[in-house]
């Protein structure tokens, strides 16, 4: 007679005190390792930023306390509130194109259609190279279309920002309408039907029964979306690295500079800037902070229970 | 096992994860002491004597038998990342003293410095560019005077001075810079490099072969490209001969605070015929790269090419263009201003040795020794004379660089040398970028009012970089 394995899948065992009560009494050394890594990697970098942004300094080592000047002179910087609005517009159209165009994919990728799979695939794709090396192939890209007009990516600013608009979209749209496939399978069939049955059309279906059933996922994708295109970095360094660089009313602005990216630049002017940067990298943390967390207050509201 | 000897391997194998992970950032410094170890086996210094013996940093310190001190070298030019590891196991094989040399990929050398400079094992000895670059690591930058080393140079030109005048960082080689020339191709044309002796006679050659280019199978220039790789040379370079003759005139001898553009009319003649005597489209210079013009210059499809003696290797070894040294030369770049035939080559360094202060006495004494052997060894001078053209120490070998060469051939014919005016640029990056977005867009569209734009990213750029720095 052949043994056979018994299958114990029934979750019964999980909750049975024999199992409860050694996890109950270990969990903190088996979290150990995990914290130690995040207490090392993430929380002491973190302090000592906020700290070092109150400091001069070259190397860690040599802070010297000075108080709030780092923050005046970041707010004085004409540099750091140019960024912030290019961030901002940045961020409002990538949000809208990004979540409309991956919906719409998504949805037209749940109908029935052949070779589905294949589309969601290629449109994932993109997702799949590192910024930096999009950004030097986008500017290849552009510099070659724009070639036959006579002109130049970084000849103005507004085909640095789009262009920038262009990459980020092609990136993570097909990322975005993942999420989005995921919601809009999960809508309950007999909702659809119901919907049909009462003589909904396709229009009130989508925005009476699909729209807020896939609210969650329409929750991540903006917060997603929101949140990189504030931390959008290498592919900004790469694309245009903040160029043109112009004088403007006996300042120096560089047009399509991003925020991380003016944190950046400015920690490399010189020793008396790397507290002013760090300080720049405290009120970047906080802003996007409060609107993220503005953003999943504002769409969690609109979540329906299923 | 028991319940109790359970827990505590639980717990030492828990305590172990994090260790692994971190045991990456620790065996630098685990070999290092190892090495130091190995050292001191074959040192019969004894180590007390020699520790209170390094603290006076002034000494001769011609033997190298300084116990347990060891060198750490941050290097700064990437092209000689290897000669540098050869030659520091050359030095601990002789010595015993062990030598780490780590190199800064191209571009990163600031960052990587700020973060070595902050760990326990800093480097020992580093590279510092310019002024500014002083200004930033003077705390951590040991006095030379007084040393071996600092006796050896030949003499104060290449020296970095802090604001008390004591020197700071010592050049280990000079670079030049100018139009490089191919004279087959120049004698194809019909010409010779003594046809060439301002900027009208460039200008007269540059046009000619220019406008027979299809008959010739080759242009004037090379392609001034402004790509990132490439705008240094012009941003950089060229802009350091309206800078050098402005603070000739005004007596300039510290960073300004402002400047006036004297010599930006020079500039934009000698821009001019960079933009159109070439193959080039110059309406897309933004996109053309570094890589592009050298080829073309290397493929025979361009007679000039505005670039240094590093250049020297690539366009001349068999791997890469395999051109012949007898065909090559270095001219000066003119720009039309008067008295401009007795010119020499731009020459200058950003490759200065500082020593950093802040490490222990014997690694202090080590990295003092270590140095002074590479200036004065048959194996330290022939590494120098091999990877670069200039060397200005008591014992350095000839260089066979043909282009360093050329540099001293002016210099000792009475031509006036261009020093790097442009070492003197505040927030460097920064005040270059400006100018090449100003650059790309006159060359586009080469208007009077574009020009004035190069002019306001050059004069005004230079007061709101300075006050940036100094703000």
């Amino acid at each position: 007679m052949k043994l056979k394995k018994k299958k114990t899948n029934d979750g019964t065992a999980v909750n049975s005190w024999l199992i409860r009560r050694p996890i109950k009494r270990w969990f903190p050394l088996f979290v150990l390792p995990t914290f130690l890594c995040f207490v090392i990697g993430f929380i002491w970098p973190f302090a000592q930023g906020i700290y070092l942004s109150f400091c001069n300094f070259n190397i860690p080592r040599d802070a010297q306390w000075v108080g709030l000047s780092n923050y005046a002179k970041a707010f004085g910087d004409a540099s750091f509130s140019h960024a912030f609005w290019n961030t901002a517009s940045f961020a409002v159209v990538s949000i809208l194109l990004i979540n409309l165009c991956a919906f719409g994919i998504a949805y037209a990728l749940t109908q029935k259609m052949l070779g589905a799979n294949l589309f969601r695939t290629v449109f994932f794709m993109p997702n799949l190279i590192g910024g930096v090396v999009l950004g030097y192939i986008w500017s290849m890209i552009f510099d070659a279309v724009l070639k036959h007009y006579n002109t130049y990516l970084t000849s103005n600013a507004s085909y640095g920002f789009w262009g920038l608009v262009i990459l980020v979209a092609w990136q993570q749209i097909g990322y975005m309408m993942i999420i989005y496939i995921a919601g809009l399978q999960a809508v309950p069939s007999d909702m659809l039907e119901a919907a049909k049955i009462d003589g909904a059309n396709s229009w009130q279906t989508l925005t009476r029964v699909i729209i807020p059933n896939v609210m969650s996922s329409i929750t991540i994708c903006t917060f997603l979306t929101l949140t990189n295109s504030f931390k959008m970095f290498d592919q900004n360094l790469a694309l245009t690295g903040g160029a043109p660089s112009v004088m403007m009313n006996g300042a120096k602005v560089n047009m399509t500079e991003l925020l991380a990216l003016n944190i950046y630049s400015t920690y490399n002017i010189n020793r008396n800037w790397h507290g002013v940067a760090q300080a720049k990298a405290v009120i970047f943390f906080l802003l996007v902070a409060v609107l993220a967390i503005g953003q999943l207050v504002a769409t969690r509201s609109k979540e329906v229970q299923q | 096992m028991k319940r109790r000897e359970m827990k505590w391997l639980a717990l030492a194998l828990a305590a172990a994860l994090p260790v692994g992970l971190l045991a990456g950032c620790g065996s630098n410094a685990a070999g290092d002491g190892q090495q130091g170890a190995a050292a001191d086996n074959t040192q019969t210094a004894d180590n007390t004597a020699a520790g209170t013996d390094a603290a006076d940093t002034s000494g001769a310190g011609t033997d190298a038998a300084g116990g347990a001190g060891s060198v750490y070298y941050l290097n700064f030019k990437p092209e000689a990342d290897a000669a540098w590891q050869a030659l520091a196991a050359t030095y601990t094989e002789q010595t015993g003293v062990p030598v780490k040399v780590v190199t800064a990929a191209s571009g990163t050398y600031s960052d990587t410095l700020t973060a070595e400079m902050a760990k326990s094992e800093a480097p020992t000895l580093y590279n510092i560019g310019n002024m500014s670059g002083l200004k930033d690591w003077n705390d951590y930058a040991l006095d030379l005077s007084g040393s071996a080393i600092y006796d050896e140079r030949v003499n104060d030109d290449y020296v970095l001075f802090d604001e008390t005048g004591a020197p700071k960082a010592l050049g280990y080689c000079y670079e030049s810079f100018g139009i490089i020339v191919n004279k087959a191709l120049l004698s194809e044309a019909g010409y010779s490099l003594d046809d060439i002796k301002d900027f009208d006679t460039l200008k007269a050659v540059a046009d000619d072969i220019h406008a027979r280019a299809g008959e010739l199978g080759f242009d004037a220039f090379s392609a001034p490209g402004l790509d990132g790789s490439s705008s240094w040379r012009f941003s950089g370079h060229l802009a350091n001969l309206p800078l050098f003759y402005e603070f000739r005139d005004d007596n300039v001898t510290e960073q300004p605070a402002t400047i006036t553009g004297a010599y930006l009319d020079n500039f934009r003649k000698i821009w001019d015929l960079y933009i159109t005597d070439t193959a080039a489209n110059a309406t897309n210079l933004d996109s053309s790269t570094g890589d592009e013009s050298e080829a073309q210059f290397g493929n025979g499809e361009a007679v000039f090419y505005q670039n240094g003696d590093w250049e020297y290797a690539n366009l001349t070894s068999a791997d890469k263009f395999g051109m012949n040294p007898d065909d090559l030369a270095m001219i000066p770049i003119y720009c039309g201003v008067a008295g401009e035939e007795k010119a020499g080559l731009n020459s200058g360094t950003e490759n200065c040795w500082a020593v950093n202060s802040q490490a222990s006495a014997e690694n202090i004494q080590a990295t003092l020794d270590f140095m002074y052997w590479v200036v004065t060894s048959d194996e330290g001078t022939t590494m120098l004379a091999e990877q670069f053209s200039g060397i200005p120490f008591k014992h350095a070998k000839a260089s066979n660089n043909v282009f360093g060469a050329n540099a001293s051939a002016y210099a000792s014919a009475g031509n006036y040398t261009l020093s790097w005016a442009f070492n003197h640029t505040p927030n460097v990056d920064s005040w270059r970028a400006t100018v090449v977005t100003a650059l790309a867009a006159y060359s586009a569209d080469p208007s009077d009012s574009n020009w004035d734009k190069v002019v306001e990213a050059f004069v005004d750029g230079w007061a709101y970089e300075y006050n940036v720095v100094n703000g």
